[in-house]
C-alpha cells in the first residue's frame, strides 16, 4: 500500500490527542467557571457562603490549576503530540506510554483539585500540588520526556521543525522548575502534609523563579510552540523568518530564566537579585516581540485571510495580546511601577491579558483548526468561531480595563496622604472602591466562559458530525459488500 | 571550522544539552549566591521558629489560602511604614516553611499583625467579618471553632526539624536552644513537650475566649497575635538594617 493512501487517523497516534483535547476544553470550562466564582465572590462576599471547600481562599488555587495544568497542560499535551507527528511524519512513540501521560496527567489536575478544597496545599502559588500528586507529576512528566524525544528520533527528515524546539524547551525547564521548586518534607508517609524545604527569602526566590518561568516557559515558550507551527499551517505561509525564529528561541530560552525575582521587587530580597531580575526582565521585551512580529508577519502578504478565516483572527489577535502583555510585562518589572502595581489587580490584569488573550485564544485557534483534522471532518459551525470569537474579545477587555481601574487605583489610594502628611485613606475605604471594577472584571468572565462554551457546543456537534460521517460510510460499505 | 545553526536542528541530543544549560544560568546565579552571600539574612536578636500552637494556626493559615489575599512583606515606603510598621526584614521569615509573603493585597499587610488588635476582635472578625468591618469583602470562617487536632504535631515539628528549623530532639539541641534563644523559648521548641506545651499555650492565653475548648481558632489567633511582634526595633539604628539590603 502506498504511503500516500494511508489515513492521517492510522499513520498518527491521534487517539490520544483526541483525548486530551477533549479534556483540555472541560477543564478549561471547569476552571474559567471556577475562576468566575471566585471573582464573585470577591465582589458579593455571600457567595462564600459559609462552606470551606469553595471559599475564596481555597478555590483560587482550584481555579489557577484548571486553567493551567488541566487546559493548558492538556491543550499543550494534545498540541505538541499532534505536531512532533505531524513534523517528523512518524508516528507518535509507545501508545501506552503516551496513554500513560494521558491518564496521570489527568488524574493529577483531578487530585489536585480535591485536596485545595479540603485544605492540602503546600501555599505556594501555582505549585499547591501537595508531595504524592508532585512525584506523580515527576512520573507524568519524565514519561512525556520520552515519549517525545524517542518520536523525534524517528522523524523521516533531517531537521527539527522550530515548533519542536520550543515544546522541547517548555518540557525540560518544566521538569527543572518542578523539581526543585517542590522539594519538601512529609509530616509522615500517610498524610499530604508536607513543608518546603526552603524557608524564608530562599524559598521566595525559589518560588517565583519557578512562579515566573511556569509563565515563561509552560505558558508562553510551549505556547510559542503551538504559534510556529499552526499559524504558518493556517495561514498557508512558511514562518516570516527563519533566522528570527533562531534568535527568539535561544534569546527567549536564556532571558526568562533570570526574570523572577522581578515578582519580589522592594521586598526582604536583596537588592541586586531584584535588579538583576528587573535588568532582564527589560532585554526580554526584545525576543518577546522578535517573536510576535514574526507570527504576525507570516500573515504578510496575506491578510485577507483576516477577513475570511475566524481561524486566523484567533491566532493574530492572541498574538497582538501577547505583544501587549510582553510590552506590560515589563514595564511592571520596573521598580517604580512595580511599587505601584504590585499587590494590586494590576497584576491580575496583566496574567489575565496573557492568559486569556495569549494562551487560551492561540489555543482556541489551534484548535478549531486541529480537531477537525483529528477527526477527519470539517468544522460544524464557522459562525459560531465568530461568535466565539467576539465574546472572547469582549470578555478580555472588560476584564484587564476592569483590573487596571482597580489596580492603579487602589495603589494611588494606598500612597495618597492629606495636607498633614497622614495617610488619606484607610484600607478597608479601597477595598469599597474595588467593588464596581470587580463587578466589570465578573462580567468580562463571565463573556469569556459562554464563549468557551459556544466553542464546546461547536466541537461537541464537530465530532458527532465526524463518528456520522463515519458510519455513514461504513454503512455504504456494507452494503456492498452485501450486494457482492 | 564555520559553525551553523542547523548542525543543531539535525542533532536531538545537541538540542537538548544546549537547551538545559541556557535555561540552568539564571536560576543558578540568582539562587545560589542566596545560601553563600551572609548579609542575606540579617543579623538580629528575638526572631525564633513558632511555638507548636502558633505553627498549628500558620498551617490553618495556608490550608484556608490567607495568603492569596493578604501579603506578609511590607515594603520600605512611607505609606506602608505609616499603615503597617517597620518594613519587613529577611530575618523575620527564615524559619518560614514556606514564605508566605504573598502577591496579592486584597485585604491588608498582616506581617506585623500582632497585638494590633484584641483575642476577641480576632475571634468576632474571623467568624463574621462583616460584623466588625462591614465594607469587608472576606470570606467568614465559623468552621474555626471545631477542635484542633494536635496529634501529629511533633511530626510536624520533626519534619520541620529536617528541614532546618532549630527544633530539639535532645538534651545537646535543647541546650544549645537555651544559648541562642533562652530557656522560655527553648522550651517551647522542645519536640518532647510539643502536645502539653500546645495546651498549655491555648488554656492560658485562652485566644478564643473559651477555655474549655482547644479549637482551630486559639491556634490560627496564638498566629496571627505573635506575627511581626519578635524584633525590638528600638534596639536599633534606622540604618543598621539598610546595610543588608
Amino acid at each position: 500500500m502506498a504511503q500516500g493512501a494511508v489515513l492521517g487517523t492510522q499513520q498518527y497516534n491521534y487517539a490520544v490527542i483526541r483525548k486530551f483535547s477533549v479534556m483540555a476544553l472541560v477543564w478549561g470550562l471547569l476552571g474559567m467557571a471556577a475562576g468566575l466564582y471566585a471573582a464573585l465572590e470577591l465582589a458579593y462576599p455571600l457567595l462564600n457562603m459559609g462552606i470551606p471547600e469553595i471559599t475564596f481562599g481555597r478555590l483560587r488555587p482550584v481555579h489557577t490549576t484548571l486553567v493551567i495544568f488541566g487546559f493548558g497542560g492538556s491543550a499543550l499535551f494534545a498540541t505538541s503530540y499532534y505536531v512532533v507527528q505531524r513534523t517528523c511524519q512518524a508516528r507518535l512513540y509507545s501508545d501506552s506510554l503516551a496513554t500513560f501521560t494521558f491518564w496521570g496527567w489527568q488524574s493529577a489536575v483531578a487530585l489536585g483539585a480535591i485536596s485545595y478544597m479540603l485544605g492540602y496545599t503546600q501555599a505556594k502559588e501555582y505549585a499547591e500540588f501537595e508531595w504524592p500528586i508532585d512525584l506523580l507529576i515527576t512520573v507524568v512528566w519524565v514519561a512525556y520526556f520520552w515519549v517525545y524525544v524517542q518520536t523525534l528520533k524517528r522523524r523521516s527528515q533531517p531537521h527539527i521543525y522550530v515548533a519542536n524546539w520550543f515544546y522541547l524547551a517548555f518540557i525540560l525547564a518544566t521538569a527543572i522548575l518542578h523539581i526543585f521548586n517542590n522539594i519538601s518534607v512529609p509530616v509522615g508517609m500517610f498524610t499530604l502534609k508536607s513543608y518546603s524545604m526552603y524557608s524564608g527569602v530562599q524559598d521566595a526566590m525559589t518560588q517565583w523563579w519557578y512562579g515566573h518561568n511556569a509563565v515563561g516557559f509552560f505558558l508562553t515558550a510551549a505556547f510559542l510552540g503551538m504559534m510556529y507551527y499552526f499559524v504558518p499551517k493556517q495561514a498557508g505561509r512558511p514562518v516570516y523568518s527563519y533566522r528570527l525564529s533562531i534568535i527568539h528561541f535561544w534569546a527567549l530560552s536564556f532571558l526568562y530564566m533570570w526574570v523572577g525575582a522581578h515578582h519580589l521587587h522592594w521586598t526582604a530580597l536583596p537588592d541586586w537579585t531584584s535588579t538583576l531580575a528587573a535588568t532582564f526582565s527589560i532585554m526580554l521585551l526584545l525576543p518577546s516581540w522578535g517573536g510576535m512580529i514574526n507570527g504576525i508577519m507570516t500573515l504578510s502578504g496575506a491578510w485577507n485571510k483576516l477577513r475570511t478565516d475566524p481561524i486566523m483572527l484567533f491566532l493574530i489577535t492572541a498574538l497582538s495580546f501577547y505583544g501587549m502583555s510582553t510590552f506590560e510585562g515589563p514595564l511592571m518589572s520596573l521598580k517604580s511601577v512595580n511599587a505601584l502595581s504590585h499587590y494590586t489587580d494590576w497584576t491580575i490584569g496583566h496574567v489575565h491579558s496573557g492568559a486569556l488573550g495569549w494562551v487560551a485564544m492561540i489555543s482556541f485557534g489551534s484548535f478549531y483548526h486541529m480537531i477537525p483534522r483529528l477527526y477527519d471532518t470539517k468544522l460544524y459551525s464557522t459562525r459560531l468561531v465568530y461568535v466565539h470569537f467576539y465574546l472572547a474579545t469582549i470578555g478580555i477587555v472588560l476584564y484587564i480595563t476592569a483590573m487596571w481601574v482597580a489596580g492603579i487605583g487602589q495603589g494611588l489610594l494606598l500612597r495618597a496622604f492629606d495636607d498633614f502628611g497622614s495617610l488619606a485613606y484607610t484600607f478597608i475605604e479601597t477595598v469599597s472602591f474595588l467593588h464596581k471594577p470587580y463587578v466589570v472584571r465578573a462580567l468580562g468572565g463571565g463573556f469569556f466562559v459562554s464563549g468557551v462554551l459556544v466553542m464546546a457546543y461547536n466541537i461537541f456537534m464537530t465530532i458527532r458530525q465526524a463518528s456520522r460521517e463515519e458510519a455513514a460510510i461504513e454503512a455504504k460499505l456494507a452494503a456492498k459488500l452485501a450486494r457482492a | 571550522m564555520k559553525f551553523k545553526h542547523e548542525s543543531i536542528e539535525i542533532n536531538a541530543g545537541l538540542l537538548i544539552a544546549l537547551t538545559m544549560v541556557v535555561i540552568s544560568i539564571g536560576g543558578l546565579v540568582e539562587i545560589v549566591p542566596l545560601y553563600f552571600i551572609k548579609d542575606t539574612v540579617e543579623q538580629v536578636d528575638g526572631v525564633r521558629p513558632y511555638t507548636p500552637l502558633e505553627l498549628r494556626g500558620r498551617d490553618i493559615y495556608q490550608r484556608e489560602g490567607c495568603y492569596l489575599c493578604h501579603s506578609q512583606m511590607i515594603r520600605p515606603f512611607r505609606d506602608e511604614q505609616l499603615r503597617y510598621g517597620h518594613y519587613s526584614l529577611a530575618a523575620e521569615s527564615q524559619y518560614d516553611h514556606p514564605f508566605q509573603w504573598g502577591s496579592k493585597r486584597t485585604g491588608p499587610d498582616l506581617a506585623r499583625v500582632g497585638e494590633k488588635y484584641s483575642n476577641e476582635w480576632h475571634v468576632a472578625h474571623l467568624i463574621d467579618p462583616r460584623a466588625v468591618v462591614p465594607e469587608s469583602i472576606m470570606p467568614g470562617y465559623p468552621w474555626l471553632m471545631q477542635p484542633l487536632d494536635y496529634a501529629d504535631v511533633a511530626d510536624r515539628m520533626r519534619a520541620l526539624k529536617f528541614a532546618g528549623v532549630p527544633y530539639s530532639e535532645n538534651q545537646q539541641e535543647f541546650d544549645a536552644n537555651v544559648e541562642k534563644f533562652g530557656p522560655d523559648v527553648a522550651n517551647e521548641l522542645n519536640i518532647l513537650r510539643a502536645e502539653s506545651n500546645l495546651v498549655q499555650q491555648a488554656q492560658s492565653a485562652n485566644y478564643d475566649g473559651d477555655r474549655a475548648k482547644l479549637t482551630e481558632m486559639d491556634a490560627l489567633v496564638a498566629y496571627l497575635q505573635m506575627l511581626g511582634t519578635l524584633v525590638d526595633f528600638s534596639k536599633y539604628d534606622e540604618g543598621y538594617f539598610a546595610e543588608f539590603r
